[in-house]
This record gives C-alpha cells, structure tokens and sequence, in this order.
C-alpha cells in the first residue's frame, strides 16, 4: 500500500534500490481480463486472493506512484490484447488519450517524477497514428509502446514498433519503453527502429526453464536447460560451459550446465543463477549496442550480430531482415 | 585430521581440527557446525551470496539422497564433486540421508539400505555406495548404516540388528577403501546405532571404535519419538566409550537449546538444517546468544528477549497458529501482519546483509507475495545467526561462562512451551 511505502520513505526506501520505474497496473486488464472491468471512470478488478474490489482510475493510479515515488511513471492505459479487433480497439486508444490528460492533471510532482504516456491502436496503423499525433502534442518526457507482445505475428510487431517510433522526438532522447520484449533479436531489431529502452522481464522470466549460454559478444538462440533433451549422456558433461566470460562467475566459471542442470529440478538457486546470467547477457547486449551507435558502426553490430546468431542468410528470420532493411540495414 | 582439545569443561570438549582436506591445509573449531546443502548447493544461495556470510562452516554436508541421480555425471566428470558444485575448496562430508526431509521407514536389508532420491527408492549396497563415493571423492564418508529405528516402535532384535547390520557395512566398505587409490585421502565416518537399547548402543560404540575409523556418528536420535532423558542418557554413554582424539557429529539435533544438551555430553559436530526450517516457515532466526553481561550487549540481548517473547495478544496467537506448527521461540514469524509496517532490520544489532540493508516489513513483503527473495533474504540471516550461536558457544567454553550461556537459552526455549500451551489455551476457549 502506498501509505506503507510512503512511511518507509519511498519506493527507494522499501527496496533499497536506486532509480525506480514504475507500471500503472494497466497491463493487468489484460492479464486479468477475466476479473476486470473497464467504464470511462477507470477499471473496476476483482482480486484473485480474496475476491475483494480494487477500483483503479487515472487519478488513484498517479496519486499511488506519488505516493511511491517512483522516477519514471507510467500512465493508466485502456489496454486490450493485441489479439483482439474492431470497435474496442478503437475505443481504448481514445480512452488512452483522455486517460493521459486526467494523468497528467492529477501527477503532483511532475519535477520530480517523469510520467510516461503508453501509444495504443492495436495492429491498425491508422489508429496508431492518430494516438500518436494526439500524444505527442501532451508535454510528457517519455513515450512507452503499448499494446504489442500479446501474441501478434513478428510482422505486423515490427510494422506496429515502427510507425510508434516514427513520429516521437528522438532528439529529445524520450525513451520509449517497450514492455515485455526480450528476445536478443528483438532488442537489436526495436533499437534499429528507434526503441531506447527495455524492460528486463524475460531474462527474469524465463530464467525457471531456460538460460542463455552465451554472453552476448556470442549470441546464440536460447537453450533449455531443463528440457530432457539435455540428460548427460546428450549433454555430455561440459565443466567450463556455463558463462565462461561473465564476471558474476569469475574467476573461472564455477558451475557447469550440467550442474545447472541438476539445480533446475529441485532447488530455487537454479532460477537465481540463470536469472544472473539472463540479465548480464542482456546489460552485455545492450551496452555492445551502445558501444557500437558511440563508434558509429551499429549496422556492422547488427550484421555480425545476426550471423552469430542464426549462422546462415537464409535462417535470419524473414520479419527482422524486412524490418531493418526499412530503417536501410541491409543484410548480407 | 588431527584433533586438539584445549579445554573439557563438564562434558563439553573445545578444541581444533587441523590437516583437513584434499591439501590437509583447513582447519575447523569444536564444536561447530556443518554448511548444510542440497543438491550440493546451500538452499536459496548462490556463490556469491554465500560469501556475504559471516562464519560459513569450512565442512560442507553433502546428502547422497538429493545427489544419488548424478552419480553417472560425476563418474563421466572425473574431477569430484568439490568442483562440480563449485566449492573445490571445501572440505566435503557427504552423509547419507537429507536431515530436512524424513525418509519412509522399513526399507533396509542385510544386504542394502534405501535412501529416497528426486526420483524415488534407491538400495544402497556396499559395493554401489562405494562406487558412488569413488566418483564423488569426499573427504569425509559417511559409512552405510542402518539407522532405520526412530519410529518409536523398534523392538530390541530391531536394535540389535541395526548394530550387526552397521557394523558389517562398515568392514565392507573399509576394505572396498583399501582397494581404491580415489579414496585414500578420505577418512570413514563409523555409524554408532542401536536405538534405545542401551547394551547395543554400547555394542556399537566399542565395535566401531576398534575399526579404523577417522570419526563417529552418533546416528538415530533424530525425531521426536525417543524421550529426550533416554536420547542425553545413551549419549553420555556412548561418548564415554569413544575415544578423545576423534570428532564426533550428531545427526537431526539443530535447536540451541539441544544442541548445548549434546555438546555437554560431548558431540563435536552438528549440522545446520535447523536454520533452514526456519528459513521455509518464513521466520527469522532471533534468539539471543550473547551471554556478555556488559551494559552495551545487554540491551541488545534485552531487545531479542522482548521481540520473541512479547506477550501474544490473542490474535497474534492466532496468526501464529495458522503458521507451522514447528515453530519455536527462538524465531519470529515475519509473516504475521505486525511486521507489515515494522521497519527495524529483523534482529537489531546484527550484521548480516538482510539486516544491514532490508526491513522486517520488506521481507514480511516478499513473503506475502511469495517472492522468491524472501528465501535469499531468510537464509542468509539464519544462517549468520546460527553460525555466530556457534561461535558463542566457543567463546563461552573458553572464558568459562557455558553457564551463563546455558542459562540463557532455556529460558528462551520455555517460552516455546509457554507459546504452544497459550495457542492450545486460546483454541480450547474457542
């Protein structure tokens, strides 16, 4: 509760952490749309606990992230699955706006607390577009890609990043959060288009069933290490597999896959170790992407990027090599 | 191993174990305590976690029971499992059951002994437990035993049997040692059985004593089925057959108030799943061990005494009941809704990370919503906490205050009783 964090001075407080971003709770209209209900004055949820009634309007959504204190806000979104089509659609992306403006009124700290607004529109290029003329005519520091990762096909993903990415005043630096994308190729492919920041939910996420293996100078595709195909007779028994680069894990890499392996079944630091891994594959990604774009040689990343990762031209997947030919990074 | 007592004060030995391991270079104090694992990983820790740990135990207890599945795997990795499981610098006794998970009774032969794996029933026959060993490679090996005779209802040729059984493992795989040049750095832990049979505990004592054995187990006084006169009786007992020179461990012992009963009739080495248990429930290990009477520590040590033993209103006993059972008054239950808004470190003066950087309220948070962090957090006190108890134990037996100390604990340990016989007053008005 927010009086809670508000006596444990602040979000940064409670959790000891230093720069905090913060979500509206929007996203749970569509992870609990079941339980849900959403009117013009905000959404009413029925909690999965105890069957008890959270109502969460624009207002009350700001008034909790003062209270929190968190640096980046997000504003509450109308937010329907990107699965879903006609009128609705249409409807939440106009409730969206309207839904920022009653944010907007209603942020106290607006110096201290950046509030970010969330571009809706589902799939439908014209309504995108329209969301976005709207928005980027508010005063807000950032711009967050909603709506997107429910399901949709990589082309029309891609198309919609985009045309969000298109019209934001980069020059600004706004940073354009696009949630729960994780994939490597996605981030290379969404930083191509413009995206300047990301969440680390799938690293995290997925770490009970699947790790990485490799930093990110070598990106491979993921590798199940809890799937059957890796008992060690398949597997063999590799002991300097797992992070051989990775500072966490110096000075020589401490535990195998195999050992990994073993953890996944049964003990919870198996999700703690490769959620470490996961995340340093991710901040090693991102900061080669950094590195690159400060020495100007971003396409060549993305190329050697691309062939570290699928081997040959005609496994890159069809979606990524179109999306960034359009921003003219051609693919050999 | 070489064992050095500087000082046995009524029962109680303080001493040094030195010329450990696979370079006979590590060095551990008596008594003390074992790094509890599973899966050949301290529950909830990473590496790097368990470095922020104060006082970590320099003897690891592996169990065969949770490591029994990787048996192939280490036989393909040649290099031991020090090294599998990243801690090739530590001195590795692999036991041979889980402390923290009781095992099924009734599955143990003159031939095997069944320990209970992820996957199931495992029987243990000399010859396949000492493959097991020469591809794992410990240091220390917990011989095969029989010690299937805590139900409470063994009869006396149970008893016997669990002797002659034992004793039997144990030539065998002392000469299966003999003829393996992997094991020859290893040192066998003999099994001291017998249940409640006086005259079999002693049997096994002396028996065992004459093998070549580098320590002893003092086995089957886990659980609660035994009277705890009979279990401190057998001990005095069967210590008083063994010689000085060699350690002796206790299995399944882990409360502070039992663990100083055990130590004052000689057990050197105990294990450390008691602060686990603690860590699963949600609790924080709170008790006082500082028996400094200086006006500093006293406050501290009021503070614990005040945290654990605050008169429960009826609604906290209430919270406290729905919890584990197990719970004692040696621990808080961070889960109750008083913590919701506690923001204190969950012991006040302790040094560990959890309390250096987080809130009562914070992990009472994680709980609640079931993150996983919450167990990180836990464990990491716990085990500090239960670690430093040890060192306190030492410090006391060196400065000839184990009194003080003593007195200390059991009047923690009553207000359990009185903690229980309250919930149990409070539902019989109900």
């Amino acid at each position: 509760g927010p009086e809670l964090i508000k006596q444990a001075h602040g979000l940064h407080g409670f959790i000891s952490w230093w720069v905090c971003l913060q979500d509206s709770g929007g996203f749970q209209m569509v992870s609990l749309v079941e339980l849900s209900e959403v009117a013009e004055e905000g959404v009413r949820f029925r909690s999965p606990y105890n069957g008890e009634e959270i109502r969460l309007t624009p207002e009350k959504s700001i008034e909790i992230q003062n209270a929190l204190g968190s640096d980046i806000m997000m504003q509450l979104d109308d937010v329907v699955s990107s699965t879903v089509t006609g009128p609705r659609v249409e409807e939440a992306m106009y409730r969206s706006i309207r839904w920022l403006d009653r944010c907007i009124a209603a942020n106290s700290k607006p110096a201290e607390q950046s509030l970010f607004a969330i571009v809706q529109g589902g799939l439908d290029p014209a309504l995108r577009t329209k969301c976005l003329e709207e928005m980027t005519r508010r005063d807000v520091p950032g711009f967050a890609i909603g709506g997107l990762s429910g399901g949709e096909a990589k082309d029309q993903f891609w198309r919609m990043v985009t045309l969000s990415t298109d019209p934001l005043p980069s020059l600004w630096g706004s940073p354009g959060v696009s949630d729960t994308w994780g994939y490597a190729t996605d981030l290379v492919v969404c930083v191509a288009l413009g995206c300047d920041m990301f969440d680390c939910v799938f690293p995290t996420r997925t770490a009970g069933a699947w790790g990485w293996p490799h930093p990110a100078h070598v990106p491979r595709p993921a590798l199940a290490l809890g799937s059957r195909l890796l008992t060690p007779a398949v597997l063999g028994v590799w002991p300097h597999a797992a992070c051989a680069s990775h500072r966490v894990f110096l000075p020589r890499p401490r535990y195998s896959r195999a050992f990994l392996h073993a953890l996944v079944r049964s003990e919870t630091v198996a999700m703690h170790l490769l959620t470490v891994h996961n995340i340093a594959y991710q901040l090693s990604l991102m900061r080669s992407i950094r590195e690159s774009i400060v020495e100007q040689r971003f396409p060549q990343f993305v190329q050697d990027f691309m062939t570290t990762m699928y081997g040959s031209r005609e496994r890159y997947p069809p979606w990524a090599v179109e999306a960034l030919a359009s921003v003219h990074i051609t693919l050999e | 191993m070489k064992l050095s007592l500087s000082k046995v004060v009524s029962g109680c030995r303080l001493g040094t174990l030195t010329n450990l391991g696979k370079n006979g270079v590590q060095t551990v104090e008596l008594p003390g305590c074992l790094l509890y694992t599973k899966t050949g990983s301290p529950p909830h820790l990473t590496h790097d976690t368990l470095q922020t740990i104060k006082g970590v135990p320099d003897i690891v207890q592996l169990t065969l029971s949770t490591l029994v599945e990787l048996h192939d795997v280490l036989e393909e990795f040649k290099e031991g499992v020090g090294k599998f499981i990243g801690m090739p610098d530590s001195v590795l006794y692999c036991s041979l059951h889980d402390p923290g998970t009781p095992c099924p009774f009734g599955y143990n032969n003159n031939k095997s002994v069944s320990i209970w794996g992820y996957g199931g029933r495992v029987e243990m026959t000399t010859s396949k437990f000492m493959n097991m060993q020469r591809a794992f490679k410990p240091d220390w090996i917990q011989c095969l035993s029989d010690g299937d005779t805590i139900s409470g209802e063994t009869s006396r040729k149970r008893a016997k049997k669990s002797v002659d059984r034992s004793l039997s493992f144990l030539d065998e795989c002392i000469q299966l040692q003999e003829k393996s040049p992997e094991l020859q750095s290893s040192v066998m832990i003999g099994v001291i059985e017998g249940g409640d049979v006086l005259e079999e505990r002693l049997r096994s004592a002396r028996e065992t004593a004459k093998r070549p054995v580098g320590g002893f187990l003092l086995d089957g006084f886990q659980g609660l089925a035994m009277a705890k006169e009979t279990k401190l009786k057998l001990m005095d007992s069967v210590t008083a057959e063994l010689p000085e020179d060699k350690p002796r461990l206790i299995h399944g012992i882990g409360k502070p108030d039992e663990v100083l009963e055990c130590i004052e009739r000689g057990v050197d080495i105990f294990e450390s799943f008691f602060p686990y248990q603690v860590t699963e429930r949600g609790c924080a290990l709170s008790f006082s061990y500082n028996y400094n009477p200086d006006p500093e520590a006293t406050v501290i040590k009021q503070n614990g005494i005040q945290d654990t033993g605050k008169s429960h209103t009826e609604k906290d006993i209430n919270e406290t009941s729905k919890a584990d059972p197990e719970i004692t008054s040696f621990e808080i239950f961070l889960k109750e809704k008083r913590y919701r808004d506690d923001f204190g470190p969950l012991v006040h003066g302790c040094t560990c990370y959890c309390c250096q950087n987080h809130s009562r309220a914070y992990v009472h948070h994680l709980l609640v919503t079931n993150e996983l962090l919450a167990g990180v957090l836990l464990m990491m006190h716990n085990f500090q906490h239960y670690f430093s108890f040890f060192h306190s134990i030492r410090d006391a037996l060196r400065d000839d205050r184990l009194d003080q100390l003593k007195e200390l604990i059991f009047r923690q340990a009553c207000e359990t009783q009185e903690m229980h016989s309250q919930a149990s007053e409070c539902r019989g008005r109900r």
